[in-house]
Parts: structure tokens; C-alpha cells; sequence
């Protein structure tokens, strides 16, 4: 099929040019992996998949690709010479490439013509290492360091093997698939055994009580009449089967939160728990609004994206803190990266839509300087932390969104899994065309519009993934690249048609993708038709269920009225957005896809909602004894004091804070760094949102993961208190706070794989007491939160993980003090 | 024309400081301050020349993804203009000759850089510097003294002579392509704004000081009119006391200092171009 000839253009940093990033990349590996080379120098090569003309070609890489100041290039030449060997490293297939995407841009403009969809650019690195070291060393230095086997590929070419007329041959990661889009049926007549191997083959996360559910349905008469009626296939489809994994998932459902709990205390006192959710997160807010009055701030809690609480008369502010630990272990910078980007979209899709005004991040890992064995597929801490903190650096600094407040909490039983927590707040008018701006509701006939980027494989089950424990064969596709440029153009756009009242919801795709935002946004009408062949790909090949629960980034799903939608798509093509009319929403009560014109799935809108079986999990606390610890001979006071500065969780973050930008929006004005020479860490951030205002917005954030060792009902307990003092301490007014809780547990549910689920289940409702007794206390009400609860990681020699909560309050005071 | 000074602000693929240079010209007493989406000005239905004073905001253009403003330089070289013959950059050269005001920061000025604006010496108007990777590798967010080179043509820094203002940076590194080319602009008094130490008066190469390892410590650059200027640290970051990093702890004056060079680019319209 492909008959193109692809190119190379080859850019490298002239002679006597500083190489900051091969200095880096020497200094690392030096670090890292304890091999010293004498040099490193890197070069950047475009493999242009396209047939270009040899001007074009030349244009290209004397125009945007190459900076004359200080680089030099060729065109399918080599540059690289003076090495001993040369790691080359580019993604695989399938892999965003973000520079690769704006490298195809800048050829379209410069050439005047538009890429074929199959056409490409696509970015990689050459490494030219010095030293002594021989190929198996290197191989070790390509995949311990340079790249990530999970996204990436590398070849090693010695000085001797190097082609020095021709360099290497040009390979673009082009997509093969020779699949064809089919629906598949499902024959769900078939033996307990055999469902659960139907649910663990398709990696659905169903448990065998939900496959008995979803059989029991399928085999009804009436169902089977309606389905007959509507042409749709007997058996349950593929679709179907995945848009019901996805709904019903963990990472969607909250099914451990919604449980009943038959909890016991350490004195045999039995309670019944009717899910902890609503128990002490929705009845701490219930209360404490009741007792507030008139001077409760809550807007919208719960039901929404993120929660909305008052901030002036003319806005109101939302926030959400996301959780991101599982695709942030396996490729720590793209998870990271999608992590941050991806919670900028719950705030952004609240309401009909918020302007994202700052982040906030919290960072657990294990000690960089970790140096026991590390169990299968888990990365090396250090590589964590340095791929998670440049992922949220460029999500955060390229969406220009100031990064306010964090933490790094370090140690070694988070080498399991590390946690990333990102948090953002934004504002939306408070009134927005005659109505509450954090009020969205979908219309019977309204368009089902995709705005940003496109579908591709990347991130199909994140959803059940995370709710799944690592282990040796998690699914690369599980991996993304986040792209913070797609998403700033995609919010400019929509900010637009938000305030020319252009449609009349918004929602994110996250996790689940379609299935999921669809799905939800089509509660507010009773059903929808979507035609998933009209969904643009990334590339072809991807089948219609794949397409309908693909995670593929930088999505938000828009309900546009019929007669907007020509004025809609009309401002997105001027701004360079791609926008899709995927179908309507209904009342016909059916979740309904189809694939050219024949139906993927058809499906009852409330056995999807709420079809799924509440669980029954047992808890049983007990009071853990610990011997107190002997302290050998005390130090001298010097000595101890250097010690304690030079301990992980105490020692200076400046490194890491300066790495993002506070100030971007010029509306920082408590800023992380503090003191007389503004490098002492603040306890929380003050942003002044508004330039013609005084109105400011004050953050923080508590932590305390050891505490749960002891007790959870303490650990939550002092996170709540230590965000507030950090609240107030910044000026936060406490008559004006609401909490955001995040819940990073290890795996509650008892079973041969967790034997002492029924301890780690009590310490769950331990810490929903405390934050029920102690939100009530404060008057502080939770607006949103989040929970991530298989932070585990299985094989031979288990790490034991940290169950772990944080407390966040939002608030707002009157002006700032002086 | 009327006699109001006209700001307008480039927004798009990537700009993020579009609201606060804005806001910047407004508190200057600019008497209009658009922020005007790239796509407006591409499909012809703005037009530069209804503005006195453009300002290229700080961001990621394109994400920096070929270096930094690479792309956006490419972008405004090549995209036409909707029903002209005309592209961007064609708009924004005419704009310069015709005496009209322009201000780059960060992203913005490593963009003027790029596309030839800057320092654009008798008239070349070939990249011929450029801004790179830091010497640390790394992005960094710090507040930096800066010394004003008062026998400077620049128009913005009239009357000053140091200035303390954030820079927020991973490629701040300015390099010439030539040792001559930076006599010259030393000669010429174009390199208006360089990293010191707290007093004002000593340049300085030291990190963190001079935050990036910027050749003679330069942090911004005129032309040889006076009007064309791009600088790395953020004016429109320091408008207001508040946004000082130690204002509740020492006296400062209402008035940040970056708000200075705007109202200087103000003052110069109002004088010279209404």
C-alpha cells in the first residue's frame, strides 16, 4: 500500500555549540547507571513520510526544522560522526508524537499542501556516545535510560557498522493493520469458568456476579423481542460487552465507595456501612450546607466533573484533583503528562465550561537513591520521579497554567506504584446566558459534537486497567502522550462558542472515552445515536469497539443544538480544530451506536447506569501494636540538624518548584517560593484571579501517608488539619473553604490475592470517619474528590504499598492582606 | 483614525500571556487592548494596521516543538491571508515601517527573533541570533535584575535604568552568529537589557543571576529604531505590588515595575503616532 519513499532530515548543532541536552544525558547515565563516557552528543532527525520534492525537502529543513544560528542539517544524509556508538531512539507506532505532529504542520504551510491521512512526520534521537563501552553496554544504556520499550524502539550502530554516505535507513513508525472494523457477537450461554475467561481475556475487570448479570440480560425474552424488533443481533456485541466493562468499571463506578461495608471495631461492635460515599462524603457536605444556611457556598457538588462553589457575585470556582499513578509507573513522562493535561479537562468540562486558572500537584514516590533489586517491569525510582516531574512541567508550562502548590512525599513502599495527584482549579461566570454557568443539560435533538484530537488505539482499557493491579503483561495500548498544544487550541475555541452560547453541555473524555462521555451526557435526555464510522482516526484499523472507548487525549464531547451546529463547526474550521457531528442525542432510553448503518450496540440506558450489583465487602479493624523505636546515641545538634535538612521529605523542593511555571496569568500572588531570598517553600498559594479585583483564592494542600502504618482515622485526621493550617496561613478565610478528598488506597476487597483485605478495608472506613468528624468540625463541606484503589503491585516479591489520603481545601477570602 | 492608542495582543497555538499583556496596556492607559485570536487576522477580518502598538505574548508556540517559536515563525512566514496576497509576516513588516510600536516577551521575542524582527541590523532581516537552551538544561521560573542600558534608541525603557521582573524560560540562552554582529550591537546599544546583580549595576554571567548563560548576559534587544523590542523576563508579570515575590514583606510602590515599559510604549504613541 504505502509506496512513498520517506526521507531523514538530519539536524544537528554546529561545531563549538554547547549540547546542554547530550551534557544532561551524559551527566544521567553517569548517575543512573554508573557508566562514565567521555561525551554525548545528540542530533535530531525528521523522517518525513510523504513524497516530497527535493526543494521541499531543503525548504523544510533550512526553514522551521533548523535554527542557522547554530545548528547545521542535511537531507538523508548523515551528520553524525566522531562516536563509538550511535543509539538511535523513535517512538512505535501508534505513539503521539507531538513534535512529529507540528513538524507535518510547518510542511503544510511551508509547501502550501495538505498530508494524506496516511502521510507523516515523525521525530527521533540520535545519541552518539564516546567512551568506553561496548554494544551490550549500550543496549543497557537505551533500555535502562535513553527510551522506554513500552512507547518507544532504538537501534545501535557501532563507528565500524555506520554508513557514512548513507547513516541509517529512513523507518517511519507507520501504523500496519490489516484488520477490517467488524462487529463481533459474544455467546454468553456458556459456563461460570468460561465468562470469567471471556472478562480476563478482554481485560474487562468484570467480576463473575456482573457476567451473570449481563447474561441474565441478554437472555431475557423481552430484551431479545426489542432487539429483534430493532434488527440488532441476538447475542451481545463486543461493543456492548466493552461499553458495559467501561461503565461498570472501578475507575468509573466507584464500586469499592458504593459498597457495603459490615464493618467491626476493635471492640466486636458491628455497623453496617451503606456506602462510604454517601455516608461521609456526600453526608459531611449535606450537614455542614444545612448548618451554613444562607452562607453555604456550595454551587455544585458531586454530580459534576469537578465541584463549583461561590467565589464573587460575577464567578463561581471549580476544582477537581485527578489521580494518575498507574500509567505514570509505566511510562512516568507521557503519564504524567496525560495525567495533568487530562484533570485540566474535568474543571475545563464543568458546567458548560470553565478558564483553567492554576494546578497544583503531589508527588509520592520512593527514594531516587532506592538501591535494592527492583521486581519486573517497574521502573527505577529515580526514573519515575525525573519523567513525572518533566511531564507535569510541560502539561502545566505549554497549557499556561500556573502550577501553585505540591508536595514530594518520599518513600520506598511507594516503588509499587508511584502517586501522582494533579489538581486544577478554573472559573466560569456565575450566570451565563440567563442561567447558573455550572448548570449543563443536554437536549433531546442536540448534536453529538467531538472537538480536538483524534482516535487512535492509545489508552483503550486505562478504565478497567486501573482497576487492575500491575502485573507482567499490562497491555502497552494502556500508555499515552499527552498533547498540551491540541488541548490550548481545542479550549481557545470552545471558550468562544461557550460565551456566543453556542451549545448546551460539555463534558471531557477521559477514561472510557465515548462510552463513557456519551453515555453520561445522554442521561439528561434518555438515550442517544451515535455513528462511530464517522469518528476521525488517528489511522485506520481500528475496530468500532475500540473506537468507542479509545482514551485517545485532548477530546471533549459537546451537545450542540441543531441550530447552532453550522455556525459551530463553521468557527472551529477557522480556527484550525477539528469537529465532528457524531450523531444526536435521544429519548429513545437506548445507548445505541452504529457502525456503518448496522447497530454495535443497543442498549438499555438504565441497565447500563444502573445495572451494576452494589458489593459487600467485610472490614474488621484491630489496633496494630508497634514497639517504640530505639534511638541509639543522639548526635550533636550540628550534626543532627544537617542530617534532618539533608532527609528527603525535608530538604529543599526548590529544584523541582522552579520547574514550573507559578506566575504564567500574572495572577500569583502568594507564590510557592517565599522569604528574604524567595527560595523558602510556602504553606500554601494565594491567586488573584481577576484583574480588576482584589478577590483572591487561597490553596493548600495536607499529606501524611505514614500515619496510616498506625491508624487511618489519625492519618486523615491530620491531613485535614495540616491543609488548613496551611490555608489560614496564607490568609485563607475559614468561614470560605471547601475540601477536596483524595483517596490512594491499596486493594480493600479480601481475597487469595489480598488476605488481609478486611484490615486494609477497615482502615478505608477509618479514614471516612475521620473525615466526616473532622470536615463536620471545621465547617470545611467536599465538593469533588477523587479514589484510586488498586495501588498494588503483584509478583513474587510484593511491595507492601502505602494506603494513603490527602485533604485539599479551596477557598476564598475578602482582600488581600496587607 | 481616531485618537485612541490601539494595542492588540496575537493569540493562539500556544501563546499563554495574552490576558495579562492585555491588561498590562490597559493599566499603561492604552485606550483599546485586543486580544485577537491568529485565526481572525489569517481569515482577513482583522486588520494590524487599525493598531499602534503589537505585542507578541509569552507561551509555547506550537509547543516549541521544533525550538522554541520555530514553527510559529514558519507559520507566520507562510500562512496567507484570507483574499490578499499578502502573508502575516508581510503584515507585520509593513506594520514596523510604518513607525508603529512592537513588543515581544519570552515566546514573543525569541519568535521576533526567529523571523528575522530582531535585531534586524541596517535593515538585514535574516535570522542571525538566536535563543537557546539554558546552560542548566532546564526550564526555570526566577525574578531577575536587570540593567538598562540607558544610552539605548529603545523607546520601552526610556528613563530607567534597572529593573527586577521574572523569567520563566527553558530556551533564554542568546547567542549572535558572530562575534562582530555582537560588537555591533553592543556599539549600536541594542542589547538594552542584561542580567545584574541586586544593585543594577554589575552585569553578571554567575547562575542564577544571569539565569541561562546568556552570551554578554543579554536579556533583551532592540533594533536600531528604538520600537522593535523583545526581552525574556516578564513585564507584564510585574504590574502590581502584589505580584512582587516579597511584597508582604517589604514597602513597595503601587506600581509594578514592568508596567514602566508599557506606559513608556503609550507615552511614545500618544507623542509620535496619533
Amino acid at each position: 500500500m504505502a509506496s512513498r519513499t520517506a526521507s531523514r532530515i538530519v539536524v544537528a548543532l554546529k561545531d563549538g555549540v554547547r549540547d546542554a541536552r547530550g551534557e544532561r544525558v551524559r551527566r544521567e547515565i553517569l548517575e543512573y547507571l554508573k557508566i562514565n563516557l567521555d561525551s554525548v552528543r545528540t542530533i535530531d532527525i525528521y523522517t518525513v513520510d510523504s513524497d516530497l520534492s527535493d526543494d521541499e525537502l531543503l525548504a523544510a529543513a533550512q526553514g522551521p526544522f533548523s535554527d542557522p544560528v547554530i545548528q547545521e542539517f542535511t537531507v538523508n544524509q548523515p551528520l553524525a560522526e566522531d562516536f563509538d556508538l550511535l543509539i538511535e531512539v523513535g517512538f512505535r507506532p501508534g505513539v503521539t508524537d507531538n513534535a512529529g505532529r507540528t513538524a507535518r504542520e510547518a510542511i503544510q504551510y511551508l509547501t502550501g499542501r495538505c498530508f494524506a491521512d496516511e502521510e507523516g512526520v515523525y521525530t527521533s534521537v540520535q545519541y552518539l556516545l564516546k567512551g568506553d563501552l561496548d554494544k551490550a553496554t549500550a543496549e543497557k544504556i537505551a533500555a535502562d535510560f535513553l527510551a522506554n520499550g513500552l512507547i518507544q524502539r532504538w537501534s545501535i550502530v557501532s563507528r565500524d557498522e555506520f554508513d557514512v554516505t548513507k547513516g541509517l535507513p529512513a523507518q517511519p513508525p507507520r501504523v500496519v493493520s490489516s484488520a477490517t472494523p467488524e462487529i463481533r457477537e459474544i455467546d454468553l450461554e456458556v459456563s461460570d469458568k468460561e465468562l470469567m475467561q471471556i472478562s480476563r481475556d478482554g481485560m474487562l475487570a468484570l467480576n463473575l456476579e456482573e457476567m451473570l448479570e449481563i447474561k441474565a440480560f441478554i437472555a431475557d425474552p423481552e430484551v431479545q423481542k426489542k432487539r429483534a424488533a430493532a434488527g440488532v443481533t441476538s447475542q451481545l456485541t463486543d461493543a456492548e460487552l466493552e461499553a458495559l466493562a467501561q461503565t461498570w468499571s472501578e475507575h468509573c463506578k466507584h464500586k469499592i465507595f458504593s459498597a457495603k461495608i459490615n464493618y467491626e471495631d476493635e471492640t466486636g461492635k458491628k455497623e453496617t456501612i451503606d456506602s462510604l460515599f454517601k455516608t461521609f462524603i456526600v453526608g459531611a457536605t449535606r450537614d455542614i450546607r444545612a448548618a451554613k444556611g444562607d452562607k453555604d457556598i456550595c454551587l455544585s457538588v458531586f454530580k459534576d466533573n469537578a465541584g463549583v462553589i461561590k467565589f464573587t457575585d460575577d464567578w463561581s470556582m471549580v476544582y477537581k484533583v485527578e489521580t494518575h499513578n498507574s500509567p505514570s509507573a509505566l511510562d512516568p513522562y507521557g503519564g504524567a503528562l496525560t495525567g495533568i493535561v487530562g484533570c485540566n479537562r474535568d474543571p475545563f468540562g464543568t458546567g458548560r465550561g470553565a478558564r483553567l486558572i492554576f494546578n497544583t500537584d503531589v508527588f509520592c514516590f520512593a527514594s531516587p537513591f532506592y538501591d535494592k533489586p527492583l521486581p519486573p517491569r517497574l521502573l527505577h525510582p529515580r526514573r519515575i520521579f525525573d519523567g513525572v516531574v518533566e511531564g507535569v512541567e510541560h502539561g502545566g508550562n505549554k497549557s499556561g497554567i500556573p502550577t501553585v502548590n505540591g508536595s514530594l512525599v518520599f518513600d520506598d513502599r511507594f516503588a509499587g506504584k508511584p502517586l501522582v495527584y494533579c489538581g486544577c482549579a478554573a472559573l466560569m461566570p456565575a450566570q451565563l446566558h440567563g442561567r447558573p454557568g455550572h448548570e449543563k443539560k443536554a437536549q433531546v435533538g442536540d448534536h453529538i459534537v467531538m472537538v480536538g484530537g483524534r482516535v487512535g488505539k492509545d489508552g483503550i482499557h486505562g478504565a478497567t486497567f486501573s482497576s487492575e493491579e500491575l502485573n507482567e503483561d499490562s497491555p502497552v495500548t494502556a500508555v499515552q502522550i499527552g498533547d498540551p498544544i491540541t488541548q490550548r487550541r481545542m479550549f481557545d475555541f470552545l471558550l468562544i462558542t461557550r460565551d456566543r452560547g453556542l451549545y448546551s453541555a460539555i463534558t471531557d473524555n477521559g477514561a472510557g472515552g465515548l462510552s463513557s462521555s456519551v453515555g453520561e451526557m445522554a442521561e439528561d435526555t434518555g438515550g442517544f445515536e451515535m455513528h462511530l464510522d464517522r469518528i476521525p482516526l488517528k489511522y485506520a484499523g481500528l475496530q468500532p469497539w475500540e473506537i468507542l472507548i479509545s482514551e485517545a487525549q485532548e477530546r471533549m464531547t459537546i451537545a450542540v443544538p441543531p441550530e447552532h451546529l453550522e455556525e459551530f463547526l463553521a468557527l472551529s474550521r477557522e480556527m484550525d480544530v477539528e469537529s465532528t457531528d457524531l450523531g444526536t442525542f435521544t429519548d429513545s432510553g437506548y445507548y445505541h451506536c452504529l457502525y456503518e448503518g448496522k447497530s454495535a450496540t443497543y442498549l438499555p440506558m438504565e441497565f447500563l447506569h444502573e445495572g451494576t450489583p452494589q458489593m459487600q465487602i467485610p472490614a474488621k479493624w484491630e489496633i496494630k501494636t508497634h514497639t517504640e523505636p530505639t534511638v541509639a546515641d543522639l548526635p550533636s545538634a550540628d550534626e543532627a540538624l544537617e542530617t534532618l535538612l539533608a532527609s528527603l521529605n525535608i530538604c529543599s523542593k526548590e529544584c523541582v518548584v522552579r520547574r514550573y511555571d507559578h506566575e504564567v496569568q500574572g495572577a500569583t500572588v502568594q507564590k510557592p517560593l517565599t522569604g528574604v531570598d524567595n527560595d523558602g517553600p510556602a504553606d500554601g498559594s494565594v491567586v488573584r484571579p481577576l484583574f480588576d479585583s482584589f478577590a483572591g483564592i487561597s490553596t493548600a494542600h495536607g499529606i501524611c501517608p505514614r500515619y496510616s502504618d498506625i491508624d487511618t482515622y489519625h492519618m486523615m485526621a491530620c491531613a485535614i488539619d495540616e491543609s488548613l493550617r496551611n490555608y489560614v496561613s496564607v490568609g485563607g478565610n475559614v468561614d470560605h473553604v471547601a475540601g477536596l478528598d483524595n483517596f490512594c488506597w491499596c486493594d480493600p476487597v479480601e481475597s487469595d490475592r489480598t488476605p488481609d483485605g478486611q484490615y486494609k478495608a477497615a482502615q478505608l472506613v477509618r479514614a471516612n470517619k475521620a473525615l466526616y468528624d473532622y470536615c463536620l468540625a471545621f465547617g470545611v463541606p467536599l465538593i469533588s474528590g477523587k479514589d484510586s484503589m488498586k495501588n498494588d503491585y503483584r509478583c513474587a516479591n510484593s511491595i507492601a504499598p502505602l494506603s494513603h489520603s490527602e485533604s485539599r481545601p479551596a477557598g476564598w477570602f475578602d482582600r488581600l492582606v496587607s | 483614525m481616531t485618537q485612541q492608542v490601539r494595542a492588540i495582543v496575537i493569540s493562539g497555538n500556544g501563546t499563554n500571556c495574552e490576558r495579562e499583556v492585555a491588561n498590562a496596556c490597559m493599566l499603561a492607559g492604552a485606550d483599546v487592548a485586543d486580544i485577537v485570536h491568529i485565526s481572525r487576522l489569517l481569515a482577513g477580518e482583522v486588520n494590524l494596521n487599525d493598531y499602534h502598538f503589537l505585542n507578541f505574548a509569552g507561551g509555547f508556540l506550537d509547543g516549541d516543538d521544533l525550538g522554541s517559536a520555530k514553527a510559529g515563525a514558519n507559520r507566520l512566514r507562510h500562512a496567507q491571508v484570507a483574499n490578499s496576497e499578502q502573508t502575516l509576516a508581510d503584515q507585520i513588516l509593513e506594520f514596523v515601517a510604518s513607525g508603529k510600536l512592537v513588543m515581544g516577551v519570552c515566546n514573543g521575542f525569541q519568535l521576533m527573533v526567529k523571523m528575522g524582527l530582531l535585531p534586524a541590523l541596517d535593515g538585514d532581516q535574516r535570522q542571525n541570533t538566536t535563543l537557546t537552551f539554558n546552560d542548566g538544561g532546564r526550564f526555570e521560573d526566577r525574578w531577575t535584575y536587570l540593567k538598562v542600558d540607558t544610552d539605548s534608541p529603545c523607546v520601552f525603557t526610556r528613563g530607567l535604568e534597572g529593573i527586577y521582573l521574572p523569567v520563566r524560560h527553558g530556551e533564554g540562552k542568546f547567542v549572535t552568529e558572530s562575534d562582530t554582529l555582537l560588537q555591533q550591537l553592543e556599539d549600536h546599544h541594542l542589547s538594552v537589557l542584561k542580567y545584574c546583580e541586586a544593585d543594577y549595576q554589575n552585569i553578571t554571567m554567575e547562575y542564577p543571576l544571569n539565569p541561562n548563560g546568556s552570551t554578554a548576559a543579554v536579556a533583551g534587544l532592540c533594533d536600531q529604531t528604538g520600537r522593535i523590542f523583545g526581552l525574556m523576563p516578564h513585564p507584564e508579570a510585574y504590574v502590581h505590588r502584589t505580584h512582587h515575590p516579597r511584597w508582604t514583606r517589604e514597602e513597595l510602590p503601587e506600581e509594578g515595575m514592568g508596567l514602566w515599559l508599557y506606559k513608556n510604549a503609550i507615552t511614545f504613541i500618544r507623542e509620535n503616532l496619533l
